[in-house]
Order: structure tokens, then sequence, then C-alpha cells
């Protein structure tokens, strides 16, 4: 089936098979490798995107169903080269180490500030439930949500 | 001045080092840049998958793979284990297939028939009396009178049984790679590995044992970036072994990583430890004897025995046995800091019920018999459960067993210690500076996300005087200098090392090019703040470009290596936590609302990235205790929940508040740089159940601390 999706501002066509999930089009077809796979099943949130604005874990959604929207990954969140202030913030505030789960916890982030641009801690923690990491202990994944959401006030 | 030529800076003269620094690779990483083994998609690559067995124990008795072959997009069929093999563990590996995109690889699969004759199993072994002849008497030590101790009229004796349950890595990142089988006969693969250099040795021995012909130095692997290891990815396993096979016999470049469900099944299994614990002590709280009985499973294979009594190994008069039970749950692998979260249970629960029976608090009670820990250490546990006691305000909050405040949500403190190696491994680097000033640094082993890339360039910016960005570390290629896998927490220690001699050396190769210019002796030359410049004398110096500049068209060149000249490092650390916990008697949901870490780990190269591996140990062992665990079926023999909503990891919101305090100054710095990626994970799981049993008064024997475990400890005699 033809699909056309603008991602990250480009606009482009694909023929692509019915049953190809989102996650796979972006990572095999479009080659934006920064979504990663974790679990498979909508649980982990390591390949979360933004569908029209809203944070979709791209697992649960078939290529095809996007046709016509626009989807930002993270390889589109820095703009003319400067990083978002969220990407700064995981960065400065160490939110990742081996950052697999990091493209997508930013990308819920985004949403979460999008929603409530000074979320309190615990905001932030309800916000990022469907986000899993193995490394930080999350803490300063907290942090680096603060750090953007004061950058962004700013 | 130092003593020897490479050691670490005095006190007030280090610089970077020790100071808490971005890392490095954070840009990359958060901008969706850094490439990992799944990342990477030449063109014409195929995508390869396994069909695996369904049952436990079983013989192959047929195979048909005829309409696979025939089905479009496939592009090769390998049979792994043939007719007549006799599979050990549900989800191994039967065949593999290449094909032109994963859906044709799943729909391949399905088409595929393999027959199997059945054979008996076991997948549980927490209850012995039914693991008949699997279960084999592994060790019997005995030290001191053991019975005489225990049968002291005068000894209080503490009698409890403890465990841990069998659990996987569940690393974000699956097991696996692509590997990519050229013309002219080299391979290289791209690998999800925590072992590069070490690599094409283990792929060119595996291959040559399925018969296809490889010279190991015709195999290079890369690893810039990984999604995780904790223990479980050091050797290439089959299907890195396959994913060759595969590239050479379609001429193609094939992708295998594993699927969340095989992964969760074959690729990681931290063995099991139960026990039945006697420990005798004097009133005063002096411990005088241990007795342990011992069991756990490593699947089929051996799993050593758990390293007991815990940390306080000079009790006197103890009597320890240890049954090994061989199990069709999957091989076992190391899984950080192997057999001590399970030591830690067993020992630190036992000790906590003995100063419950002697009425004293748990951290007396590990004070006043610090001495059976080792020597080295014995100062440092007691300042930091001081320190450890201090910041979880452990005397507000502590109490005596079971928290008499009314209400259903009871309050607890627990306490442990833990101790870990980490010597830093045998590493080799290759430093250059150019004419131009920048600087290379290249090595073999990767950074598996603790942050090795920015200590190595920490290590010889401050060496060399520049800023961090100075420094062009290069790292996770087989072909840059061998060094050590991630294992052990031995890369800091390795590569800081390597990496400070060989910073020394390049640095004095340049003093010798420049010192004529300054008209001094090389000697005389100090690299400081991105100059060289006679020793405290700014006045008579060169900027490093224009020091540089003097290399002409030459680029200096210089080796470093651990272990080497001068102590850098050394071995052995500590820890103390502490747990703070909430539990609802009326669900038997545990809520962590404080967890506090003081550890060591001698000179700490970078605050930040050192702190993290706290930081993240600290939730890993909130999971392990609270949420995780291989569940196995006794009926069919397969793991019940392969899959990451069911094998649970702890979210955002589980973990609590996380306290962490780095030791540092005198009598931690001196020691030289020790690893510390492990042992901050070992006693969560102890100081959980401590503090699970201090809030309800009764002991949930075994991990993970369910609600249903909880409701059942309560029932039979806690306050609800």
């Amino acid at each position: 089936m033809k699909i056309r999706v603008k991602i990250n501002g480009a606009w482009r066509e694909d023929d692509v098979a019915p049953r190809l999930l989102l996650v796979h089009y972006l990572r095999e077809v479009a080659g934006l490798t920064g979504t990663h796979i974790g679990c498979e099943t909508s649980i982990c949130g390591a390949c979360t995107v933004l569908v029209g604005g809203q944070a979709v874990k791209s697992c649960t959604m078939f290529a095809v169903q996007a046709d016509g929207a626009e989807i930002t990954t993270i390889e589109g969140l820095a703009k003319d080269g400067q990083l978002h202030p969220l990407q700064q913030g995981f960065w400065e505030e160490h939110g990742l180490q081996c950052g697999f789960c990091t493209p997508g916890m930013i990308l819920s982030a985004h949403q979460l500030l999008a929603r409530n641009p000074h979320p309190t801690r615990e905001e932030i923690r309800k916000g990022l439930e469907g986000n899993l990491c193995r490394c930080t202990g999350y803490q300063h994944i907290v942090k680096a949500v603060e750090y953007a959401a004061k950058a962004s006030g700013k | 001045m130092p003593k020897c030529k490479y050691d670490w800076p005095e006190a007030g003269d280090r610089g970077l080092i020790g100071e808490s620094i971005d890392r490095v690779d954070g840009a990359v990483k958060s901008s969706g840049r850094a490439r990992y083994s799944y990342d990477v998609h030449p063109s014409g690559m195929l995508y390869a998958r396994m069909l695996t067995c369904p049952y436990a124990h079983a013989k192959i008795t047929s195979m048909d793979t005829s309409a696979a072959e025939k089905l479009p997009g496939v592009k090769a069929v390998l049979v792994i284990q043939p007719v007549g093999s006799e599979i050990q563990w549900a989800g191994d590996e039967i065949v593999a297939v290449a094909t032109t995109s994963e859906a044709a690889a799943d729909d391949a699969l399905r088409l595929i028939k393999v027959e199997y004759d059945q054979l008996p199993f076991l997948v549980n072994e927490e209850d012995l009396s039914k693991a008949g002849d699997r279960a084999k008497p592994s060790a019997e030590q005995k030290s001191g009178d053991p019975d005489t101790a225990f049968k002291d009229p005068d000894a209080v004796i503490s009698e409890g049984y403890y465990g841990a349950q069998v659990i996987t890595h569940c690393c974000l990142e699956t097991h696996g790679s692509m590997a990519d089988w050229r013309p002219d006969g080299k391979l290289k693969t791209w690998s999800s590995t925590q072992s590069v250099s070490d690599l094409p040795g283990q792929i060119g021995e595996g291959l040559r044992l399925q018969k296809v012909d490889i010279q190991n130095s015709d195999i290079e692997t890369v690893c810039q970036y990984i999604g995780g290891g904790f223990g479980s990815k050091f050797s290439p396993d089959r299907w890195g072994i396959v994913v060759a096979q595969l590239s050479k016999q379609t001429g193609k470049p094939v992708r295998l990583m594993l699927e969340r469900d095989q992964d969760l099944e074959v690729a990681g299994a931290r063995p099991s430890y139960y026990g039945k614990v006697r420990v005798a002590g004097k009133k005063d709280g002096t411990i005088t004897g241990w007795d342990s009985d011992t069991w756990g499973t490593g699947g089929m294979g051996p799993s050593g025995n758990p390293p007991v009594p815990y940390v306080l190994e000079g009790i006197p008069n103890q009597l320890k046995k240890h049954t090994r039970v061989n199990t069709n749950i999957g091989p076992s692998r190391a899984w950080r800091a192997p057999n001590h979260p399970q030591a830690a249970i067993l020992t630190m629960c036992a000790l906590d019920d003995l100063a419950d029976k002697l009425g004293m608090d748990p951290i007396e009670l590990l004070k006043k018999n610090i001495d059976f820990a080792p020597e080295i250490l014995r100062q440092a546990y007691v300042e930091e459960l001081d320190k450890a006691a201090e910041l979880a305000e452990w005397k507000k909050y502590w109490h005596p067993r079971g928290d008499k405040t009314p209400g259903h949500l009871k309050r607890g403190l627990g306490v442990s210690i833990h101790t870990w190696g980490g010597r830093g491994h045998a590493s080799t680097c290759l430093i250059a500076i150019h004419p131009d000033g920048s600087v290379d640094v290249k090595l073999g082993s990767q950074d598996l996300g603790t942050g090795t890339r920015t200590v190595i360039a920490i290590t010889v910016a401050q060496t060399l005087g520049l800023p961090v960005d100075g420094v062009n570390v290069m790292i996770g290629d087989s072909a840059y200098p061998k060094s050590g896998a991630s294992g052990g927490s031995t890369t800091v220690g390795g590569v800081s090392g390597s990496t400070r001699r060989g910073a020394i050396d390049a640095r004095d190769q340049l003093f010798a090019v420049v010192a004529p210019a300054l008209g001094v002796e090389p000697t005389q030359l100090e690299s400081v703040n991105g100059r060289i410049q006679v020793t405290g004398d700014p006045s008579k110096s060169l900027s490093w470009k224009q020091a540089c500049a003097k290399l002409g068209v030459k680029t200096i060149e210089a080796q470093g290596k651990n272990p080497g000249q001068c102590k850098l490092g050394d071995s052995g650390v500590g820890g103390a936590q502490i747990a703070d916990v909430t539990v609802d008697t009326e669900t038997g949901l545990v809520k962590i609302n404080r967890m506090v870490a003081a550890q060591d780990c001698g000179l700490i190269i970078d605050m930040k990235t050192a702190e993290s591996q706290v930081y993240g140990a600290l939730t890993m062992g909130v999971t392990y205790s609270l949420f995780e665990e291989k569940v196995m079926d006794d009926q069919t023999g397969i793991m019940l929940n392969p899959n990451m909503e069911f094998y649970k990891l702890a979210g955002i919101g589980d973990i609590g508040e996380l306290v962490v305090h780095m030791m540092t100054g005198p009598g931690y710095d001196e020691r030289g740089v020790i690893g510390l990626g492990e042992p901050p994970v070992i006693s969560p799981g102890a100081a959980i159940c401590n503090a699970v049993t201090n809030a309800i008064g009764v002991r949930v024997p075994t991990i993970p601390i369910t609600p249903e475990k909880v409701l059942a400890a309560l029932a039979k005699g806690g306050m609800a």
C-alpha cells in the first residue's frame, strides 16, 4: 500500500506491506534508527515517537495507519544544530547511561511538557510511567525533565 | 611530586579527576545518532530468525525444512541442531533462516516441521524434595567446631529460611549481531557485546567447530554502543556463529537479533540460591557460629556456591553445605556481581534475625562483628554504616521489629553491607599526539553506558593538561589495541591504568621535542591548562598547539598498558545500604520510600558517572527484590513470562528516593582506581528484605517480595 508521511519536516512516499509496523517502517525503510525496539509488545516505550504531536509507541501502530500524518522522531528534535532542551537536559543531568531508552524517554517527556510545561516531580514520574530504563535509576531522568522545563520557560 | 612516574596526581592537584563531568557521549545518545548493533543496516542486508524448541527436554525425531526453502524471500536455511539432538531447555535454537524481510522470516519459520520425543524435565528447584536425582551435593566445608558453638547453653541461636529466585538480565537491547562475510574472505561483525577484543577469537573458534574455515585475524568485531549487558553478553553465543554462517552462505550481510521472548528464555539466568541458615551469637552480639544448608540452580551447568557467610567471612565455627540442582531452565549467566546479591540475602537476613533475637540494632550487630570482615575494609564499613544511617535518618525511623503505629501502612528500615573486587583488567592502548595538536586514544574495550569513554577522555586530558574535548576517544573495535572485557567491574581500572601510562609516555616524548625551544631539560616541563611550560613558570611556555607544531610531520605514538609500573589501582571495595519501605498490610504491596547507599571505590575519576552507577544499581536492586522472576511452569516446562508485561521491571514510579554518597578522601583515594559497576547492586535485596521484616514484624523469606508472599507471611504470624 502506498503511504505518504511527513517525517521530521520532510514528506516521503513509500509502498509498504499492510502488516508493517510503524517502528519497522521508520527504522528499516526510512533509515531512522534512533527509534529503538526494546520489548516488541508496547511495554517499554523505547520506540516512542510523536505522531501529530502525540507520543505513540510506534510498535503499536501499523505504518499504513500513519498515512498522511506528521511524525517526529528523535532525529528531528534538534533544530539548526541546537539540541532541544530535553536532549540537553538528558545529557547534563545524566539522564542516560546506555542510551537505548533515551529517545523514547525524551519524546514521552516532550508530550508531558507540551501538556504541562511546569510539572512537579510527581507529575514527571506519572507522565513517564510508560517508559522503562534498565540503567540510570530514573532519578536523573526526573532531573533532566525538570532541566528542560526550566530551560523552556526562559 | 608523585613517588612513581605514572602515579595519579596528589590531592589538590588532580584537576579534572574526581570532578562531576558530563559524559562525552551524551549528545550523540540524546539525539538518536548513537548506532547500536541493531541499527547497522547495509544495503542488501538479510534478516535472520531462529526456530526454537518448545519443550524443556526433548529429542528431535524428524525435521522437514523443504517448504521453507521454497518460500519466496528465503535465502538460506541452516539446521543448527539436527535430528537426534537432545535439547535441554525450551527456547533452544534448532533451525535458522535468512530472508529478505522480517515478515518473510516469520513465515519461513512457520513452514518448518520439527517433531520431538519429550523427555522428563525439572524447572523448579525451591522445593528440594521434588528434585530427586537432579539434586547433587556439590560442596561441604567445615571450620572450627560448629557443633560445640551451637550447643553452647549461653549461645543465642537464630534460625531461618531465605532465598533468591532465578532472574534474567532483560537488557533493553536484546542479544545479537550483524555479520558481513565479504568476498575477500574477511568477516566483520557488529555485535552487542561486553567483550569486543575477545570476540573475534571466540567467533573463529565457534566457526571452526562448525567446519567453517576462517582465521581469527580475518575477523573484526565492532561495538560502539550497546543497550545493556549486565554480564549476559560476553560470548558470541550460538546465534553469533549462526549469523556468520548465514552471511557466508548467502554472500550478504545478515542481522540476527533475538526477539524479546527468546532473550528472556535463553539469554540470561541468574542462579537461584535458597538456604536454611543458623547463626549463633553471644548475648553481647559477638557471632560465634554459622551453619548453612543451601541449594540452587544454574540450569544444567555449575553455578558455583554462594559465598557465605558474606562479608563477615571470618566468623568462627562454620559448617556449610551446598547442593546444586540441575534444571531445564536454560543456561545460567553472570549477572552483575555474580552470586553476591544472593549471598547477601542469605547472610544479612540471617544476621538481622539474630539481631532481633538479641534485641540489638542490626547496625550495631554488624559493627560489633566487623573484625570478621577483611581487614582492609573494616574501617570503611564502619564509616559507611554511619554515613548510611545518617542519610537514612536511621535513629529517627528504625524501630524494633514490627511498626506498632495504628493503621494498615507499616514503615520499616533494613540494612546490608557488601563487597566486591574490581581490580582493573589487562588493557593496552595507543595514544597519538598529532602535529596539529589533536590527540587520539585507541583501545578495544567497549563502553556499556557506564562512562568508559568519558573516563578515558578525563584521564588523558588531565595527564596532558587539556580540556576533556581535546581528546578523541576511539574504542569498541577489535582492530584497536587489545583491551579487556567489561566484566567484574574491571573496565575503569583497566582503561584508566593503560591510558594514564600511555599518556605520560606520549607527553614525555613531546617534552623531549619541546624542551630545547624553551631552553630547559625535558624533566623541567609540565603540561597544564593547555600549555607546555617550565614547571611553575607560565612565562616560559608554549601553547599546546605551538608545542605540537614542533613535531613537524611526525606524530607521537605511545603504547600504554595495564597492569604496569606504579600502583594505579587496587581490588576490594565495600558499601553499606539502607532501605526504607512502607508495606500495606491490606494489599501486601511494598513501596520503596528511600534507598540510601554509601559506597567506596578508591580514587574516583568522574564523580558523575560513578554516582550514576550507584543510582542505577539501586533501581536494579529494587527491581529484583520486588518484581523480577523467571517463572517456570511445572506442567509444561516453559517460561510463563517471556515478555516485559509479565517479566516486570521497576518503572519510574516504583523506586522512591535514591540517596547516594561516595566515600572519598584520605583512606580511599590513595588506593587508586577500583571498579564500581557491580558492588552497589548487591545489597538492595537484603536491605529491602530486612526493611519489610522491620515494618511488618515477620519475615518474607524469599525475593521477589510479592504482595502474595507478604500476605502469606502476615497470615502466618505478622501484625495484620
